[in-house]
């Protein structure tokens, strides 16, 4: 056995067990920490298939950004775990229905009759090969209307998200830190030049209790 | 190198006479040995820096205020950073009886290991590098966004008002100035027209000033200055160093998500800050100050340069501390999201209209 198989093996099982322990993990909290495990061990596997790009951006953008807010989430959330298994057995069909689907879909695709999975080259490349240069270069050029088209789009969505949730209320005080900022120090202070006054020595007091 | 220390290893088991007698196994071990000595020259240096670095800041800051310092531990208390460590190895680990233990545990871990992992790629001179990958930059992106997940797991497992609350701040603060780090980078990569770190170095010497000897404002930070004091300032707050320690802010969270560690657990989180701040100003010195390269050119190029910005790069976090009040946790949002984010959006658009235009210097 190759060494690349074995480490393909050691990822692909580490990655069965995430995947496994994200869907069946009790904790909310345990299972979104299962499926940053999975999105590591895939970038492994992607690293493993040459596609070094992807893969440390799967790192990036997923592990590194997209589940750290999930985590965010899932952690305020106050779930109760007896009352989202209530319903457990009568989701079950559908559920079953949606995997088996997904299960027939993805051999359908891997099996490689229908969709050309095995007229893919060879993972034979130059020693000097970059494959972040080469996917730069592919977007920028052959592909730069959908890229720009995907980037717009993606544009849209960050601003409709933002006006559906951006709700003020006319009654919240704001502080303004621009402003805060600006002030000057005559704003806020104001020096008042006064003459020193020279008290009168006060008449030394009586004595008493001699 | 290597070659070098093979010819050490050959001279050295000839002396037994039983080189030819090792060598047919050895040369199977020997890229793992080879790969693990290298990792060893990097981790032995930085612990060690991360040892004396609380010294140094003690020390500076000590100054600063008109006092003396720490003293007492050896002369000049050189030995303070190894007292400090036998006392934090010998405490108590202590585990809160409803914190989730295995999580509480796994904290620390993941805040340390990327702070060491990122250092595969950080080149310390010319070929004195771990991994000399194409996608250096990337690495380094993804790995260092790793590290807040040590501070989210502990914050939470900790099952404690503060610890969360300073999870909840760590996160937003570090994914914020990861945007603006990373719009930073893009215009490194722009004008060096590489991913891989030693590149980024070699681009800094090139160009008109570089021929005539004066590497220095050559530079990446003369061109690309905005985008080199929006990384450092967001370096430190990345790194959740004053003036942007709200993460820990002691006044109002008490440590944040560190309250319920002690020993060792403590350690790492220790360890990992400022390993970081190590890293962020390796990092700086390289993209921006020109790494290796010597500044004038009558002098050497090597790595006591590098060692020389990372030293002042270093000595700046300290000073910022000493300087600075703690920013309120609003004003950092509005300094990451509302001005350095549009500052570098605004540069990239610059730097891409030079890069077409007529005076492009980096040609």
């Amino acid at each position: 056995m190759e060494f690349t198989t074995f480490v393909f093996y050691v990822l692909a099982a580490i990655m069965l067990g995430a995947a496994l322990g994200t869907i069946t993990a009790r904790n909310p909290v345990h299972a979104a920490l299962f499926l940053v495990l999975a999105f590591f061990t895939a970038a492994g596997l992607w690293m493993l298939l040459q596609a070094e790009f992807l893969a440390i951006v799967l790192i990036m953008v997923y592990v590194g950004a997209v589940m750290v807010l999930f985590l965010f989430v899932v952690m305020m959330l106050d779930i109760d775990v007896a009352r989202l298994r209530h319903r457990f057995w009568s989701y079950l069909p559908l559920g079953a229905v949606i995997g088996l689907l997904m299960v027939a879909e993805m051999a359908l695709v891997l099996s490689g009759k229908y969709f050309g999975a095995e007229a893919l080259p060879g993972q034979s490349m130059p020693a000097g090969y970059s494959n972040t240069k080469e996917l730069g270069r592919l977007l920028f050029t052959e592909y730069v209307y959908p890229f720009e088209l995907a980037s717009v789009i993606l544009l849209v969505g960050i601003i409709a998200a933002v006006m559906l949730t951006l709700r003020s209320r006319k009654d919240s005080k704001y502080q303004k830190p621009s402003e805060q900022i600006a002030v000057k120090r005559n704003d806020r202070v104001r020096l008042v030049k006064m003459d020193t006054v020279k008290d009168e020595p006060a008449a030394p007091a009586e004595q008493g209790g001699q | 190198m290597e070659a070098l220390i093979l010819n050490f290893f050959q001279w050295f088991w000839n002396l037994f006479g039983l080189w030819d007698s090792i060598w047919p196994w050895f040369q199977h071990v020997w890229p793992l040995a080879w790969s693990i000595l290298r990792i060893v020259s990097i981790l032995v240096p930085l612990i060690l820096g991360v040892a004396y670095l609380p010294y140094f800041e003690r020390k500076v800051i000590a100054f600063m205020h008109v006092r003396i310092g720490p003293n007492r531990v050896g002369p000049l208390g050189l030995f303070q950073p190894i007292a400090d460590g036998l006392k934090l190895f010998f405490k108590e680990v202590l585990v809160p009886s409803k914190a989730n233990k295995k999580l509480f545990i796994f904290g620390p871990i993941v805040a340390l290991a990327p702070a060491l992992i990122a250092w595969a790629v950080v080149p310390f001179a010319d070929g004195w590098v771990l991994a000399d990958i194409d996608a250096g930059v990337l690495f380094l992106l993804a790995i260092t966004s790793i590290g807040v997940y040590g501070i989210i797991i502990s914050g939470w497992a900790s099952n404690s008002k503060y610890p969360f609350l300073g999870a909840m701040r760590a996160t937003a603060q570090m994914i914020s100035y990861e945007i603006a780090m990373g719009m930073a980078i893009i215009c490194v990569l722009m004008v060096s027209n590489s991913l891989n770190l030693s590149e980024i170095v070699r681009a800094q010497d090139q160009g008109r000033f570089a021929d005539l000897g004066l590497s220095l404002l050559s530079w990446n930070f003369i061109p690309l200055l905005p985008m080199f004091l929006v990384y450092l300032i967001s370096g430190v707050a990345e790194t959740n160093r004053a003036p942007f320690d709200v993460v820990e802010g002691e006044s109002e969270i008490v440590a944040g998500h560190m309250i319920e560690y002690s020993g060792m657990a403590f350690a790492l989180f220790f360890l990992a800050e400022y390993a970081n701040m190590i890293l962020v100003s390796f990092l700086t010195a390289i993209f921006f100050l020109g790494g290796w390269l010597s500044p004038v050119g009558f002098l050497p190029d090597g790595h006591w340069w590098l060692a020389a910005k990372v030293s002042f790069l270093l000595f700046c976090f300290l000073w910022f501390r000493a300087t600075f009040p703690r920013y309120r946790y609003d004003q950092i949002m509005r300094l990451g999201w509302k001005v350095f984010v549009p500052i570098c959006f605004a540069w990239i658009l610059v730097v891409g209209v030079w890069m077409m235009s007529p005076f492009n210097i980096w040609k």
